[in-house]
């Protein structure tokens, strides 16, 4: 079936099987490999994208569910060469080390702090509940998501 | 994407300015007639969402339950559809429900459609009498004007199965106690006997004419108890029978004690 998405700011038509993901669609068919493919349940969150504006995992939306909506990826966040300010900060902090999480682990920070600038720990925690990170063990994450917010409230994005 | 959000005021609260005409029932009911004529009406416009903002304690359990389905990601995207169709006895949503004896609306090609009721819908693990070419529309259930919580018990505070789950609400108007257990059966369950002790208790402390009026010391415990007893659950990975039974216990117990007081409270403030 033919599909029509905005992805990342271009209006993409792609012809996709009923039943792939929008995941597979972004990686396989868009040559967008950004977002990546681990749990394909929903349990690791590496898949993370907006739909709609909304934080989602693309391996649990349908690409045909996609039809006619905006998605963001990834991809979408640096401006040429330069890094975003979240993924400068993870850099920073040194909050990668396999680096399978962080794209993921980038988007869900920056919908946080677009919504919240200054969120509590807590907060963090729970925004970032539906991201697994199987090696750096999440201290040196919200380390990045501190510089991260301090640079937001100092307007620096 | 566009998105009607309606705002919506504790319906208790609502047109006050009819306080010398209509009486507190009557006022919530015609603005919960209103609230239904806006919602019928934007079902029909082409919208992405209609988002219903109230601090109304009517579907605080839904909202608790719903709080605390998996993770930012996953509630961005799930639907009690999801839930009901999944039919997992650890379901969050499921024993909210459960406790208000909600009926699942199918619809099938050529206009076919049928109403179950949840106990109907859900017939064991995973399981239901959905037909294969059936469709899940929606529940729909009579509001209950008491007190209302979820709770559960996981072994993390987010993203988490279940080990135990529990809705409880009070029905003042049938003077009801109404409780349902997740993850302690196959399927959601209630849990009649703790109910008509619970709500014998409430009655025999005349509590369901006079709020504030304490029930008997202990009746918390022994309806946590008869709760544990309708329980049967297994022994899994993400937990033993036993505490399965005790968790769902602690639940229950807490569950009736901030019903109680909450309509004390209720009781003082007015």
């Amino acid at each position: 079936m033919l599909i029509r998405v905005n992805v990342n700011g271009d209006s993409r038509e792609v012809d996709v099987w009923p039943g792939a993901s929008l995941l597979s669609v972004l990686r396989e068919e868009l040559n967008l490999p950004g977002s990546k493919n681990a749990c394909e349940q929903g349990e690791c969150g590496s898949c993370s994208v907006w739909l709609d504006g909304d934080l989602v995992c693309s391996c649990l939306v349908l690409a045909a569910q996609a039809h006619e909506r905006e998605v963001r990826t990834i991809e979408s966040l640096a401006e040429g060469e330069g890094l975003h300010p979240v993924q400068e900060a993870f850099l920073e902090a040194g909050a990668v080390q396999c680096g399978f999480c962080t794209p993921g682990l980038v988007v869900a920070v920056t919908d946080l702090l677009q919504r919240d600038p200054s969120p509590d720990e807590l907060t963090v925690r729970e925004a970032l509940s539906g991201n697994l990170c199987r090696c750096t063990g999440y201290q040196k994450i919200f380390e990045a998501v501190s510089l991260a917010a301090q640079r937001k409230r100092e307007g620096v994005w | 994407m566009i998105v009607v959000a309606v705002p919506v005021k504790d319906l208790v609260n609502a047109k006050r300015r009819l306080m010398p005409v209509l009486t507190p029932e009557e006022r919530t009911a015609l603005a919960r007639a209103m609230l239904r004529d806006v919602l019928r009406a934007l079902r029909g416009a082409a919208l992405d969402a209609v988002w219903v903002v109230t601090r109304d304690t009517e579907v605080r359990a839904l909202a608790q339950a719903s709080r605390s389905v998996g993770s930012p990601q996953i509630r961005n995207r799930g639907t009690l559809g999801g839930n009901l169709g999944t039919a997992s006895p650890a379901g969050d949503t499921l024993p909210v429900l459960a406790v208000h004896d909600a009926e699942v609306l199918l619809a099938a090609a050529g206009g076919r459609a049928r109403v179950l009721r949840w106990n109907e819908f859900q017939t064991g693990v995973k399981r239901t009498a959905i037909a294969p070419d059936e469709l899940i529309i929606g529940a729909r259930w009579r509001v209950l004007l008491g007190p209302q919580s979820f709770s559960k018990v996981g072994t993390r505070s987010a993203m988490v199965i279940s080990v135990a789950s529990l809705c409880l609400a009070l029905d003042p108007v049938e003077r009801q106690v109404r409780v349902a257990l997740g993850s302690v059966a196959p399927t959601v369950i209630r849990a009649p006997d703790a109910e008509a002790l619970a709500a014998e208790a409430l009655a025999r402390a005349g509590a369901w004419d006079e709020p504030a009026a304490p029930p008997p010391d202990g009746t918390a415990e022994a309806f946590a108890e008869r709760v544990a007893a309708a329980a049967t659950p297994i022994d899994d990975v993400r937990g033993t029978a036993r505490y399965r039974r005790r968790a769902v216990e602690v639940l229950a117990r807490r569950a009736l004690s901030w019903a109680i007081d909450e309509r004390a409270d209720e009781a003082l403030v007015s």
